[in-house]
């Protein structure tokens, strides 16, 4: 049984088990702490920085995401600091690739352009970099357009953790870095992707999609599979 | 009081913001009471004028004319509003940004033509590199992104301008 602990969350005083993260335990006191590469069910890797959060006594700002809740914490979800960073971070997504929204499968459904809606993104301060990059349409229902991607890495974890086919990683760095299917496989060349479609639903944006949608068509949701991942080890 | 003098501008967009502006339907007579509109698509005014208080500029920038207009727009206009999508990001326009310009003409009136295979060159202006938002060539006061932008969002902001207040535009707009 995990230890019982106490910290503050704006002002708020909460009651946590340890080992937790801050996000985790913001979000189910009814926070809102904005998030891109998080999903319920599957593990935190800090990709997006969307997340970040002051702490009294830390002198620099800390992803929620992966940073555990401890005793006598005070954190700060929602400050100026913190907003203009977060629309940094996002402005950032949004020049690193080519985000047609207009002409997006996932317009109207898309998490990252919801956060620029609800965050008060109305322009990117960034000059676009326009990068001319790929589109794999090999595999025989699903998509992926990396114009779109923002490598929050959630297809790549629920591939490997959750249907334990790991097809996806990202290979490169920096503004190189590529999702890759199996050491750069085309998709529909893929030995081990078993077309269950879970990258395609925890995708936040319309990277990866279903053969057969047009714009504004590709809605998706990932609690089928937090409610999968929750469910582990029920059955033997 | 004088009245305010309002203009809009269509760069390299499709004309739907402009149609989203028409879409402001009643509002529109409010805004003539406050304001006359100088210069645009929808009316007839052959040079932009000095003095222009407010400009509405729809499209990206793509060529040589967009740039030149564009640069003057901003010499005489004191609030400058990128309205759209394609002004704001470049939207569809800079879907061409990853293809090199004598490339893209080749594809286009060469390969893809039945007659006369070649690229025109009278009577049109040249291309730029990129379809570029408008910030990235000159100052932009105000962003009103969307694909149109809402006609609400577009009344908003303008009668917010006229009344001399700064619009406050999160939660009210989305890019696509």
């Amino acid at each position: 049984m995990p230890q019982k602990i106490s910290l503050r969350i704006d002002g708020e005083l909460i009651h946590a088990a340890g080992q937790r993260s801050i996000l985790e335990v913001a979000l189910e006191h009814g926070k809102f702490i904005p998030s891109l590469c998080h999903m319920k069910g599957l593990s935190s890797v800090g990709a997006c920085r969307l997340c970040i959060v002051e702490v009294a006594g830390v002198g620099r700002v800390l992803p929620a995401c992966t940073t555990p809740v401890q005793d006598g914490m005070a954190v700060t979800t929602q400050s100026d600091k913190l907003r203009r960073y977060r629309k940094i971070a996002l402005e950032l997504l949004f020049s690193e690739r080519n985000h047609i929204c207009a002409v997006c499968v996932s317009n109207g459904h898309c998490e990252l352009q919801g956060l620029a809606a609800r965050l008060g993104v109305t322009g990117v301060r960034y000059p676009y970099t326009f990068p001319k990059i790929g589109v794999d349409l090999t595999h025989k229902k699903l998509t992926l357009d990396q114009n779109r991607c923002i490598l929050c890495t959630r297809c790549v974890r629920v591939c490997a953790e959750v249907e334990g086919a790991h097809v996806w990683d990202v290979s490169s760095r920096g503004v190189g870095s590529r999702l890759v299917c199996e050491l750069n496989r085309k998709w529909g060349e893929s030995r081990n992707c078993t077309s269950c479609g879970k990258c395609v639903q925890s995708c936040p944006t319309g990277a990866l999609a279903e053969k057969g949608f047009a714009v504004e068509e590709m809605s998706k949701r990932t609690e089928p599979i937090s409610r999968l991942t929750a469910q582990r080890g029920a059955r033997a | 009081m004088s009245k305010a003098k309002v203009a809009t501008v269509w760069l390299d967009g499709c004309s739907g913001c402009h149609m989203s502006v028409l879409d402001m339907d009643e509002t529109l007579l409010e805004v003539v009471k406050k304001a006359d509109i100088v210069y645009g698509p929808l009316v007839d005014a052959q040079e932009f004028p000095e003095g222009v208080d407010l400009t509405l500029v729809e499209g990206a920038v793509s060529n040589q004319d967009d740039l030149k207009l564009v640069q003057k727009i901003r010499s005489r206009t004191k609030l400058l509003v990128a309205l759209g999508d394609c002004a704001v990001t470049g939207n569809v326009p800079s879907m061409r940004n990853g293809i090199p310009v004598k490339a893209l003409l080749e594809r286009g009136y060469v390969e893809g033509a039945d007659v006369n295979h070649r690229p025109p060159s009278d009577g049109v202006p040249a291309l730029l590199r990129n379809a570029l938002p408008v910030h990235e060539v000159v100052r932009v006061d105000l962003e009103i992104p969307g694909c149109p932008p809402k006609a609400d969002a577009i009344a908003y902001v303008v009668m917010e301008v006229l009344s001399g207040r700064k619009p406050e535009l999160t939660g009210k707009v989305k890019f696509g």
